[in-house]
């Protein structure tokens, strides 16, 4: 029997996606032994509202921490509450989110626990007492099979690789406490600024459109705003190049040095492919390419591809892609 | 000030991997080696503390076979004062051990600021420096694009998806650089030369038990080979036509 430990993520006291793709991670590997799934949520006062929605997703048991200590990311007071949550739990896995939250801290948590990591993984499987994941290696040229035979293993999850399914269960909340006092800790969230609200996150999104340096200066990302607004479920990517000239913020940078995405649909507008930009993208479903030099590697991968001007077609793309979706 | 960065020896990605025999490993024939990218950004900011304060030392660490020497003579010659090579027959993929040895080092070592990159290229764990953190029981920010220090306070910038968090800390710290902190400057012929007289340390690695290992490696199932379905704003029909009919996606 497998009882598995899923970590919500929240953000801003919302419950991020990726927190239900971590609990429904941890119900499929549950469901095949017959094990059970705690899922974690923590936040400030109210946080805990969300539980109804993890039991939706597979929680048999929400444990909820509530502190207005932990309204912002508190990696100290997080980290401790969370190993000794895990140490009581006598789990087989316990399962993170590969987000800039997870990243920071699932090791914390490892170190803590003195027990094995592997993050970004995307795909998880049982063999007698060892875990097996599957884990990108060497910017996603190669990949690993992994085993883990701690007690638990922890594992970081690929956004968008463990689609949410609803699969209800009771969801008997649990209150907790934070180990030690959130207030104490020394490193400490003094400010977080986001984006538009209305933002989608580029690890969440459906469709990406992303531009390169063929759009050539800031002002004309006007145009992917407008195919993005047509797609009505996208978010703006952008090369590194776009993102060292300023043109849009470092957080849009898909690559080897910036975000792993695997959306649906990604449409790369002016954008050659290299391998540093396709580290981050080459596992979307569907890949669009618009490129003027028919040469350019983005084509090699492109499900595809048009050869020509961008300024050209993409205004033609945004009219037809909103006409397709009015006549749904 | 006192500043240690653990810098990793990585193959050079620009190439088409091969497995080897054994089948749980890349095929390391004719592979170029060098320091992990977001290490050498680690070196770079601690270069940049000690270009301020000719004080500073700065103590390069890398767990690895003798190879590492190579990579650790690169980042002296960038400038920084010595090397410490943690030494074993090869870098293993469990991220807990790696950091159990690089701690063991660094325990007791009296540094203000330890630095590592965000991420190896390779094993793309991105877990190494916060491990090493909680085992030495110092404050740790992790995946840094900007910082500050003022006396024995720290501010650091970190990118987190659709925005950035402000984070304030103690030293002595550890920081995991992510890019945009700076540019890694390239070692001058004067540094080559110089660093061939600086200090280099071999002992043998701590590592800790393993857990994690690599059973077997495969290269992922290649894309199908891209179609290029036309040129110009005449194509957008059909493109919109497949994506509807072939991909489902609108
Ligand atoms: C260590 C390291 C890490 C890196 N990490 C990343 C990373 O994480 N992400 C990343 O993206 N890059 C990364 N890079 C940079 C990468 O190598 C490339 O330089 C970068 O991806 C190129 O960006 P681009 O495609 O926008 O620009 P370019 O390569 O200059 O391509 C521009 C393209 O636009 C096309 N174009 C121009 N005008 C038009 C037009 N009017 N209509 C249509 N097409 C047009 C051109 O044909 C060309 O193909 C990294 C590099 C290094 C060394
Ligand atoms: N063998 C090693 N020697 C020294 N530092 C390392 C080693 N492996 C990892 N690191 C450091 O830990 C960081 C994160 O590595 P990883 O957890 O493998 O992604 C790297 O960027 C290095 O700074």
């Amino acid at each position: 029997m497998a009882n598995v430990f899923a970590f919500a993520e929240t953000r801003n006291g919302e419950l991020r996606k990726i927190g239900l793709e971590a609990v429904t991670a941890a119900r499929k590997i549950a469901d095949e032994t017959g094990g059970k799934v705690d899922a974690f949520i923590a936040g400030a006062p109210g946080v805990g509202a969300h539980a109804e929605q993890l039991a939706k997703y597979g929680a048999d048991t929400v444990i909820v921490v509530e502190h207005a200590g932990l309204e912002k990311y508190n990696p100290e007071a997080l980290a401790a509450t969370v190993a000794e949550r895990i140490r009581g739990g006598a789990y087989r896995i316990a399962i993170f989110p590969t987000s800039a939250l997870g990243s920071d801290l699932a090791p914390r948590v490892a170190a803590k626990l003195g027990v094995g990591l592997v993050t970004d993984v995307t795909a998880v499987n049982l063999d007698g007492d060892a875990v097996i994941v599957q884990h990108p290696v060497n910017i996603g040229k190669v990949m690993a099979t992994v085993k883990m035979t701690s007690q638990p293993a922890l594992i970081g999850i690929r956004p968008n690789m463990f689609t949410p399914v609803e699969n209800p269960r009771a969801g008997a909340v649990e209150r907790a406490e934070p180990v030690g006092d959130p207030s104490a800790s020394r490193v400490v969230v003094k400010e977080v600024k986001l984006g538009s609200s209305a933002k989608l996150d580029l690890g969440e999104a459906p469709v990406i459109v992303s531009g390169g340096r063929g759009l050539k200066g800031p002002e004309n990302f006007k145009l992917l705003e407008d195919l993005a607004a047509a797609f009505g479920n996208a978010a703006i990517g952008a090369t590194r190049v776009v993102t060292d000239e300023g043109w849009r913020p470092h957080s849009d940078q898909i690559g080897q040095t910036g975000r792993l995405v695997s959306p649906q649909l990604y449409v790369a507008v002016g954008i050659s492919g290299a391998i540093q930009h396709l580290a981050g993208m080459r596992t979307s479903r569907t890949i669009v390419a618009i490129n003027k030099d028919k040469e350019a590697p983005i084509f090699k991968i492109a499900d595809y591809g048009i050869v020509g001007d961008l300024f050209e077609i993409v205004p033609v793309l945004t009219a037809a892609v909103k006409e397709a979706k009015s006549r749904g | 000030m006192k500043i240690a960065v653990c810098i990793k020896r990585v193959p050079d990605m620009d190439v088409r991997f091969k497995i080897a025999p054994i089948g749980n490993a890349v095929d390391e024939a004719g592979l170029k080696f060098d320091i992990n990218d977001f290490d050498s950004w680690a070196v770079e900011a601690a270069l940049q503390i000690k270009d301020k304060d000719s004080a500073t030392e700065v103590v390069i660490v890398s767990l690895g076979s003798d190879s590492v020497q190579e990579t650790i003579r690169k980042a002296l010659a960038m400038g920084a004062d010595r090397g410490v090579e943690l030494k074993v027959a090869r870098i293993p993929f469990d991220g807990l051990a790696i950091a159990h040895a690089l701690a063991a080092e660094l325990k007791g070592g009296g540094f203000d600021l330890i630095l590592f990159g965000k991420q190896s290229a390779d094993s793309s764990n991105g877990a190494v420096g916060a491990m090493v953190g909680e085992l030495l029981g110092l404050p740790v920010v992790t995946a840094i694009s900007k910082l500050e220090l003022a006396g024995a306070t720290g501010s650091a910038k970190r990118e987190i998806e659709g925005g950035q968090e402000f984070v304030e800390f103690p030293l002595p710290a550890v920081l995991t650089i992510d890019q945009g902190l700076n540019t890694a400057r390239y070692p001058a012929l004067k540094g080559i030369m110089a660093a061939k007289k600086k200090p280099l340390d071999v002992r043998p690695a701590q590592l800790g038990e393993q857990s994690v290992s690599v059973t077997k490696m495969e290269l992922p199932p290649e894309r199908p080979a891209g179609r290029i379905i036309g040129e110009g704003a005449s194509a957008v029909p059909e493109l919109v036509g497949l994506l509807q009919t072939e991909a489902k996606v609108l």
